[in-house]
C-alpha cells in the first residue's frame, strides 16, 4: 500500500507559490467590487492623553468616505483577550504610532492623504520606555508569579561556589512577509464575512463579533493561508479585522485593511524583550547546586499573551538541566512600547537562553570547556521539573548528544578550532554544542482540543476542514496525509479547505507547536467514523466481515484477499444510497495535562520535544563580523508525518532563531519611537547568514507514543537549537583574550561581538555582570 | 500618452501613468497578485519581475528587478515577466526544482525566488552556482537551504525552450516617454538636449531619477510625491565606457551590473576595488538598477560606492546646458547629501584614473553579509617602495561623517613612513580624530571611531609584507 503519512511530500500549495497562484488576503481585492481602503492615524508620542480629534478636514478630502473614531463602535470598543485592555480606538495613546482613528476612503493613496488631515490634540503623558524604568516605577501587567523546586536560598547559601548575574535579552520582530491584512463585506444574508490572515479565526470572528454588537453567528471569518506568522497573527490580527468589518458595516461596502511594512513593524507586537537576574551556586564540578532567577518581561503597554509568554520562559530555565534547588520568580513589565506577543517558542527561548548564559558563565568562571558542563548537568531518569513533572523520556538528551557529537566530529574539531586559533591573531572559530528541551502542549489547559469535519461526496472526493490555520509550516499538507491514510485514498482525492468558523468552531489558536497533533488527531477520528460506517457498507458488498474491510490505495477490499476489492468511490455511492451519512465530526482533546499556577505544580506539557546543535563560527577581530561556518543539527521529530516538511520546519526554525541572537536588533528611540521599522533598518538573515554547510538528521527510533501517528511536535523547538551559534560566537571571543567569563549582549550583533572581544583583550579584573 | 509594454507575452496598455505609481502597484492592482510587496523598499525582492535587457556584448537576457522600486511609467516599451508568466500555463523547470526541494513554505517570497532563479536559470555564461542570484530575496521561512539547492542545480536550457526565441532578438534603445496622470508627470528624454530643454521648462520643479532605487524609496516609505519626475534612464551620453590613457570612464548612468559586467570583459579596467565592492554592493536586484551616477549624487554618507571611488582618487564629469566640468570627488560631497553639483547639472560619467595604487582593499561593516547598508565602509589604495615604506596611501570612508571622506590626515602621516606595525600604531591616533561619527540604529559613535582605526590595522594584517606581519603577531 502507498502509505502518505510518513512520505516526504512538498506543500500541498506549493505549485500555488511558485506559480503564484495561491492567494493571501491581499490578493483578493483587485477582484472585489467597490472595495474602500484604510488608513490608521497614528500618534508619534509614546504616552499621552487624547484631548480632541478633528477630522473634519479629512472628512472633506477627496475619496474619503468615513473617520472612524469610537462614535462609530456599536459594541465594545476593546479587543483585549486576556482582559479588556485594548481599546480599539483608545482616548489614551500608549506607545509611539498607536492609531487612534481609522480613515476609510474609495483609494489608499486617498485615504493616507486624509489620515494626514486629521488632527490629534494630546495632552503629553510621563512614559515608561524600559524594563528597568517599569521596575523602578513599579509598572506591570502581572502580579507576579513563582516556580520553586528545593530550597533555592539555603541551597545558595551553602554552595561551594556562586555568582551573580543580570543579563538583557532582545526581542525579536517576526517579519512575516506577509504583513497583517484584513477584508471585510457584508455577505449575501447580512452576515459579516471577513478574510483574516490571522492564526485564530475563531477569537477573530469572537472579536468581530464584541466590537459590532452581534452574536457570533453572524460573522464568518476565513483565513485562506497566511504569508508567515509566527506567532505575531495569534492575536494581534484581531484588531485590523476589527478595523475592516466595523467599516464594511458602516459603509456596506467591502473594506480592506493593509499594512504597509512600516505600520505592520510599528504596530504590532513582537517577541518579548527580557530581564534576567539570577545567583546560581555550583560545585567545582560545574554541576548546579542551587538557582534563584527573576524574570522581567517587556510586555508593552497591554497584556496580550505577555502572562503565558512570561510562563513558559519560567517553564524552559531548566532546559535539560536538573536543578536540584531553584525558584524562578516572572513579572511582565508595562510598558510605553507596542504589546508584545506570541512569537515561536512563546518565551522558551529567553527561559532557556539564560541557563545557557548561567552554564556557560559557570564553565568560564571553572575555567571547565562548557560542553562538559552542560553535560554533567543533564536530567536522569526519574528526574523532576521545577514544575512538578516528571521528565520523559530524559535520556534522550544525552543519547542525542553522544550522537550528534559523534557525527559533527565534536572532538576532533574543538582540537581543529584550538589548533586554527593559536595560528591567527586575528581571526578566530568557536565551536558550541547545545541541546534543547521543549514542552509541547498550550500551557493554558482547555486550548488542548480540536475538531475537524470530513466530507465525503457521492464521486468519493473528500473535503477536510479543521480548526488549524496554514502559515506555511505545512500542517495543511499533514492533514491531508493523515485523511488519505484515514480513508485509504491517494492524495488528489482529498482537498483540504480554507480555515473558516463556519466549518468547525470555537477552535484554539494554531499555536503551541500543536497545530498537527490536535487537528491532526481530529481528522483522524473524523475518518475512523467514517472508515466504520463505509466497512459496514463494504462488508455487505464484499461479503466479508466489517472487521476484515481494509482501505488501501482508493480501494476497499478484505485483509487477506488477494482480488483488489471495490474502488473506493463505488462504497461511497452504496453508501449514500443506503443512507449512511458521509460527512463527519473529528474531536480530540490531549489526555492527562494540568497545572495549577497557584501551586506551581502539574503536568502542563503532554510530551518533550528534543534536540542539539553543533554551530562553528569565525569571527574577525577587527571588526567583530562573523561568518557561520557549519551546523550539524539533530532533532527529534517522534515519526516524521512529513520529513521534507519537518526538515523545513528544523531548518527554518533554525535560522530565525540565528537571527534573534545575531543581525536581528530592535532599535527604540529615546522619545519611544521605534526605529527600526523597516528592511533597510531590520536585519534578518539572509542567504549570506546561513551555514554553507548544514546537515540536519532527525533522531532515530525516536517514536512518540500517544501522538498522532507516533510524531512530534516541530513547529518551535529547533529555533532554539540556533544557542548553538551564540555560545560559538562567545567560544571564538573568548579565544581573544586570555580565559575568565565572556560577557557577550544579545543580540550578538557585529558590534556587540566587536565590544566583547575588546572587553576579552583587555579583561577586567572583575567580571562585568551588569549590563553596559 | 499611454504606457505600453509586454507582460507575459502579451501587449498591454497600462494608460498614463504619473510619477508615483510603482509597476507592482499596477500589476497587483490589475489583478496580477502573484507578485507580492514584502517591503516596498527594494530589500525583500518578493516583488521581483523579470526584464529583458541586452548587454554590451549583444546578449540578450532576463533581468531580475524589484518592481516595487520601479515607476510604471518607466517601463514603457520594455518587455516584463511576472511570476505568473514563468511557466506559461505548464511549470517551468525552476518551478518544478523549487517544489521537489520543499523550496516554500508560507509561499510569499516564493514567486520572488522563481523570478531570480527564472533569471539565472537563462543567465548567459552562468557556470556553476552563484549565491548572488538569490541573494536580494528574503526568505522568512525556510532558511534558504532548499532554495540554493535549486540554485545549485540548476539545468541549461533545452535547446527548443520557446524563451530562448524571446532572447534572441536584442532590447531596441529605450525611447521617449512624457507621461502625464493628474498632477504628476514621468518624463524620460532621450538626449542631454532633451534633458536640458525639460529641465529649463520646469525649473526647481523636477526631481531626477536613475535606477530609482533612493528616489522611489522615497515615493513608497515617506509618500514623497514628485510633480515632476525626470527619468535619465535613456540618455545615451549617460552610458559611456572607456578606457583611455589616463582614467576609466564609467558613464553615470551605467547600472552596476553593467559596471561589472563591462570592467569583467575588459582587462585594462580592472580596479580590485572595484570588484570587491560590486560583490558587497546591496543585492544583484538592486545593482540591476542602481547606478553609479546616482549612488554619488544621492550623497549618502553611507553610500558603498564612495569610498572605494575616493580611495581611487577619482573625479566626475558635470554637464548643464552651458557646458561640461570636471570634479575631483574629494571636493564632490559639500554637507549631508549635498552636492557641488548646482541646479540644472547632472553627472556624466566617472573617471577612475589609471595607475592607482597596486594594493587596493575594501571594507564593508555592516550587520550582514549580502544585502545591507554599511555602518562602516573604507576603501584603501596603497603602493609600497621597494623597501617596503609607504609611498602612497589613499584611504576614504563612509559612515564617520557627513559625508564621505577622505582621511587626509592619515595619508599625509603615512607617506614615507615604514609599512609596520609601529607606523599603524603612531597612526591609530590620527584615525580617532577622522570624522565626526554619529550613533544611530547601523551603530554606535563609538563602534564607529574604533572601526577607523581598526579597518586600518586589518588593511595592515592583510597587506603588510610577511616579515613586517610576524613582527607584528610575534
Amino acid at each position: 500500500m502507498t502509505r502518505q503519512v510518513g512520505a516526504a511530500l512538498p506543500h500541498e500549495s506549493a505549485v500555488g507559490h511558485v506559480t503564484g497562484a495561491a492567494r493571501y488576503v491581499d490578493d483578493l481585492w483587485p477582484n472585489v467590487a467597490h472595495v474602500a481602503h484604510a488608513w490608521p492615524v497614528q500618534v508619534a508620542e509614546a504616552h499621552a492623553r487624547v484631548e480632541r480629534i478633528d477630522a473634519a478636514a479629512a472628512r472633506q478630502a477627496p475619496g474619503v468616505l468615513a473617520v472612524l473614531t469610537a462614535d462609530d463602535v456599536p459594541g465594545e470598543n476593546d479587543i483585549g483577550v486576556a482582559r479588556r485592555d485594548e481599546p480599539l480606538f483608545p482616548t489614551e495613546v500608549c506607545f509611539v504610532g498607536h492609531a487612534v482613528a481609522w480613515v476609510i476612503a474609495e483609494t489608499e493613496e486617498q485615504a493616507r492623504v486624509a489620515a494626514g488631515l486629521v488632527r490629534v490634540e494630546c495632552e503629553a503623558l510621563p512614559a515608561i520606555l524600559s524594563i528597568d524604568a517599569a521596575i523602578a516605577a513599579d509598572s506591570f501587567l502581572t502580579a507576579g508569579d513563582r516556580l520553586a523546586k528545593g530550597d533555592a536560598a539555603a541551597a545558595l547559601r551553602t554552595a561551594p561556589r556562586r555568582f551573580d548575574g543580570e543579563f538583557a535579552i532582545g526581542g525579536q520582530e517576526h517579519f512575516y512577509l506577509e504583513t497583517n491584512a484584513a477584508l471585510a463585506y457584508r455577505d449575501e444574508d447580512g452576515g459579516m464575512f471577513v478574510h483574516s490572515s490571522t492564526q485564530h479565526p475563531t477569537e477573530t470572528q469572537e472579536i468581530v463579533a464584541r466590537v459590532l454588537a452581534v452574536p457570533k453567528h453572524a460573522v464568518v471569518v476565513q483565513c485562506l493561508r497566511m504569508g508567515g506568522a509566527f506567532g505575531g497573527k495569534e492575536v494581534q490580527a484581531n484588531g485590523f479585522a476589527a478595523v475592516a468589518a466595523l467599516a464594511a458595516s458602516r459603509l456596506g461596502r467591502p473594506v480592506r485593511v493593509r499594512l504597509t511594512r512600516r505600520q505592520d513593524m510599528v504596530m504590532t507586537g513582537k517577541r518579548h524583550p527580557f530581564l534576567a537576574r539570577f545567583r546560581v551556586g555550583f560545585d567545582n564540578t560545574g554541576r548546579l547546586v542551587a538557582l534563584a532567577v527573576q524574570l522581567f518581561s517587556d510586555g508593552g503597554w497591554a497584556l496580550d499573551l505577555s502572562f503565558p509568554v512570561l510562563g513558559r520562559a519560567m517553564f524552559h530555565v531548566d532546559n535539560c538541566y536538573d536543578l536540584p534547588h531553584v525558584e524562578v520568580l516572572g513579572r511582565v513589565c508595562r510598558t510605553h512600547h507596542v504589546s508584545h506577543t506570541a512569537f515561536r517558542g512563546f518565551g522558551g527561548p529567553q527561559g532557556m537562553l539564560v541557563i545557557e548564559e548561567i552554564l556557560d558563565r559557570v564553565a568560564r568562571t571553572l575555567d571547565l570547556p562548557p560542553h562538559v558542563v552542560r553535560e554533567r548537568n543533564f536530567y536522569r531518569t526519574g528526574d523532576v521539573t521545577h514544575y512538578g513533572q516528571v521528565v520523559r523520556d530524559p535520556e534522550r538528551i544525552a543519547r542525542i548528544w553522544a550522537e550528534l557529537g559523534a557525527s559533527a566530529s565534536f572532538e576532533a574539531r574543538w582540537a581543529e578550532v584550538a589548533a586554527f586559533n593559536a595560528g591567527s591573531p586575528n581571526l578566530k572559530r568557536g565551536l558550541a554544542i547545545t541541546p534543547v528541551k521543549f514542552g509541547i502542549s498550550f500551557t493554558t489547559s482547555y486550548y488542548n482540543q480540536a475538531g475537524a469535519l470530513i466530507l465525503v461526496y457521492k464521486d468519493g472526493s473528500i473535503q477536510v476542514n479543521h480548526g488549524g490555520t496554514e502559515m506555511g509550516q505545512g500542517l495543511h499538507t499533514k492533514m491531508r496525509q493523515v485523511a488519505a491514510d484515514g480513508l485509504g485514498v491517494p492524495l488528489e482525492a482529498v482537498r483540504l479547505m480554507p480555515t473558516r468558523t463556519d466549518k468547525v468552531p470555537n477552535t484554539s489558536a494554531t499555536a503551541a507547536s500543536c497545530g498537527s497533533d490536535l487537528n491532526g488527531a481530529a481528522v483522524r477520528d473524523a475518518c475512523d467514523t467514517l472508515r466504520g460506517r463505509l466497512a459496514e457498507v463494504a462488508a455487505e458488498m464484499l461479503d466479508a466481515s466489517a472487521a476484515d474491510v481494509v482501505f488501501v490505495d482508493g480501494r476497499v477490499g478484505v485483509s487477506g484477499r488477494a482480488e483488489p476489492g471495490v474502488p473506493f468511490c463505488e462504497v461511497v455511492a452504496k453508501a449514500y444510497y443506503a443512507r449512511v451519512p458521509l460527512f463527519a465530526a473529528g474531536f480530540y482533546k490531549t489526555p492527562e495535562i494540568h497545572f495549577d499556577w497557584k501551586t506551581g505544580d502539574g503536568k502542563p506539557f503532554h510530551y518533550f520535544a528534543y534536540g542539539a546543535a553543533v554551530s562553528e563560527v569565525e569571527v574577525d577581530g577587527f571588526t567583530g563580523q562573523y561568518r557561520l561556518l557549519r551546523t550539524d543539527i539533530l532533532h527529534d521529530v517522534g515519526d516524521s508525518l512529513s520529513p521534507l516538511v519537518d526538515r523545513g520546519q528544523v531548518e527554518g526554525g533554525f535560522v530565525q532563531g540565528v537571527g534573534w541572537l545575531t543581525t536581528e536588533e530592535l532599535v527604540w528611540g529615546g522619545d519611544g519611537a521605534f526605529l527600526s521599522h523597516g528592511a533597510s533598518t531590520y536585519k534578518l538573515p539572509t542567504l549570506g547568514e546561513c551555514p554553507p554547510d548544514l546537515r540536519v538528521a532527525f533522531l532515530e527510533r525516536a517514536r512518540e507514543p500517544g501522538v498522532i501517528h507516533g510524531s512530534k511536535a516541530v513547529g518551535e523547538p529547533p529555533l532554539m537549537l540556533a544557542i548553538s551559534v551564540r555560545e560559538a560566537l562567545r567560544a571564538a571571543v573568548a579565544a581573544f583574550g586570555a580565559g575568565g567569563t565572556v560577557e557577550l549582549a544579545s543580540p550578538a550583533t557585529p558590534e556587540a561581538v566587536f565590544w566583547a572581544i575588546e572587553r576579552a583583550r583587555s579583561r577586567s579584573p572583575q567580571p562585568i555582570l551588569a549590563r553596559s | 500618452m499611454a504606457v505600453a509594454f509586454l507582460l507575459n507575452g502579451r501587449p498591454v496598455n497600462a494608460g498614463p501613468a504619473g510619477s508615483s505609481v510603482t509597476l507592482l502597484q499596477w500589476l497587483r492592482a490589475r489583478g496580477l497578485t502573484g507578485t507580492k510587496e514584502g517591503c516596498a523598499e527594494g530589500e525583500c525582492g518578493a516583488c521581483a519581475v523579470a526584464m529583458r535587457r541586452t548587454d554590451a556584448l549583444g546578449r540578450t537576457f532576463y533581468e531580475p528587478i524589484n518592481s516595487c522600486l520601479v515607476p510604471l511609467a518607466a517601463v514603457h516599451d520594455e518587455t516584463v515577466v511576472t511570476v505568473e508568466g514563468v511557466g506559461a500555463g505548464t511549470l517551468h523547470p525552476v518551478q518544478d526544482a523549487m517544489i521537489r526541494a520543499g523550496g516554500s513554505q508560507c509561499g510569499y517570497c516564493t514567486p520572488g525566488f522563481v523570478v531570480s532563479l527564472f533569471c539565472e536559470y537563462y543567465r548567459p555564461g552562468r557556470v556553476g552556482y552563484d549565491p548572488e542570484s538569490i541573494s536580494g530575496n528574503l526568505c522568512r521561512c525556510t532558511g534558504y537551504r532548499p532554495i540554493a539547492d535549486v540554485a545549485r542545480g540548476l539545468p541549461s536550457p533545452e535547446p527548443d525552450d520557446p524563451r530562448l526565441s524571446e532572447l534572441a532578438t536584442p532590447v531596441p534603445p529605450r525611447t521617449r516617454v512624457e507621461s502625464v496622470d493628474g498632477l504628476e508627470r514621468f518624463v524620460r528624454p532621450t538626449s542631454l538636449d532633451d534633458l536640458f530643454r525639460c529641465l529649463s521648462a520646469a525649473p526647481g520643479d523636477a526631481t531626477l531619477i536613475a535606477g530609482g532605487t533612493d528616489v522611489m524609496v522615497g515615493v513608497t516609505q515617506r509618500a514623497d510625491r514628485h510633480p515632476l519626475l525626470i527619468s535619465l534612464a535613456a540618455l545615451p551620453e549617460l552610458r559611456a565606457f572607456a578606457v583611455t590613457a589616463d582614467a576609466i570612464v564609467l558613464g553615470a548612468g551605467l547600472t552596476l551590473t553593467e559596471i561589472d559586467e563591462r570592467v569583467h570583459a575588459t582587462p585594462d579596467a580592472a580596479v580590485p576595488l572595484l570588484g570587491q565592492l560590486l560583490p558587497l554592493f546591496s543585492s544583484r536586484l538592486i545593482r540591476n538598477r542602481a547606478t553609479l551616477g546616482g549612488n554619488l549624487m544621492t550623497a549618502s554618507p553611507i553610500g558603498d560606492g564612495p569610498p572605494v571611488l575616493l580611495a581611487l582618487d577619482a573625479s566626475v564629469t558635470l554637464a548643464s546646458a552651458t557646458g561640461r566640468r570636471s570634479v575631483p570627488l574629494r571636493d564632490f560631497f559639500l554637507g549631508y547629501r549635498k552636492t557641488a553639483a548646482r541646479p540644472g547639472e547632472i553627472m556624466l560619467d566617472v573617471q577612475v584614473p589609471r595607475g592607482a595604487p597596486a594594493i587596493q582593499r575594501f571594507y564593508k561593516v555592516s550587520k550582514r553579509v549580502l544585502d545591507d547598508i554599511s555602518t562602516v565602509a573604507a576603501a584603501f589604495a596603497l603602493d609600497l617602495t621597494p623597501d617596503g615604506r609607504v609611498a602612497r596611501l589613499q584611504a576614504a570612508y563612509g559612515g564617520i561623517a557627513a559625508t564621505p571622506i577622505r582621511a587626509t590626515a592619515l595619508e599625509a602621516a603615512a607617506a614615507g613612513r615604514p609599512w609596520t606595525r609601529e607606523t599603524i600604531d603612531a597612526l591609530l591616533p590620527i584615525a580617532a580624530t577622522i570624522g565626526t561619527p554619529l550613533s544611530d540604529l547601523r551603530g554606535t559613535a563609538d563602534y564607529r571611531r574604533a572601526m577607523v582605526g581598526r579597518l586600518l590595522e586589518k588593511c595592515f594584517a592583510e597587506t603588510a609584507p610577511a616579515a613586517a606581519l610576524a613582527e607584528a603577531t610575534g
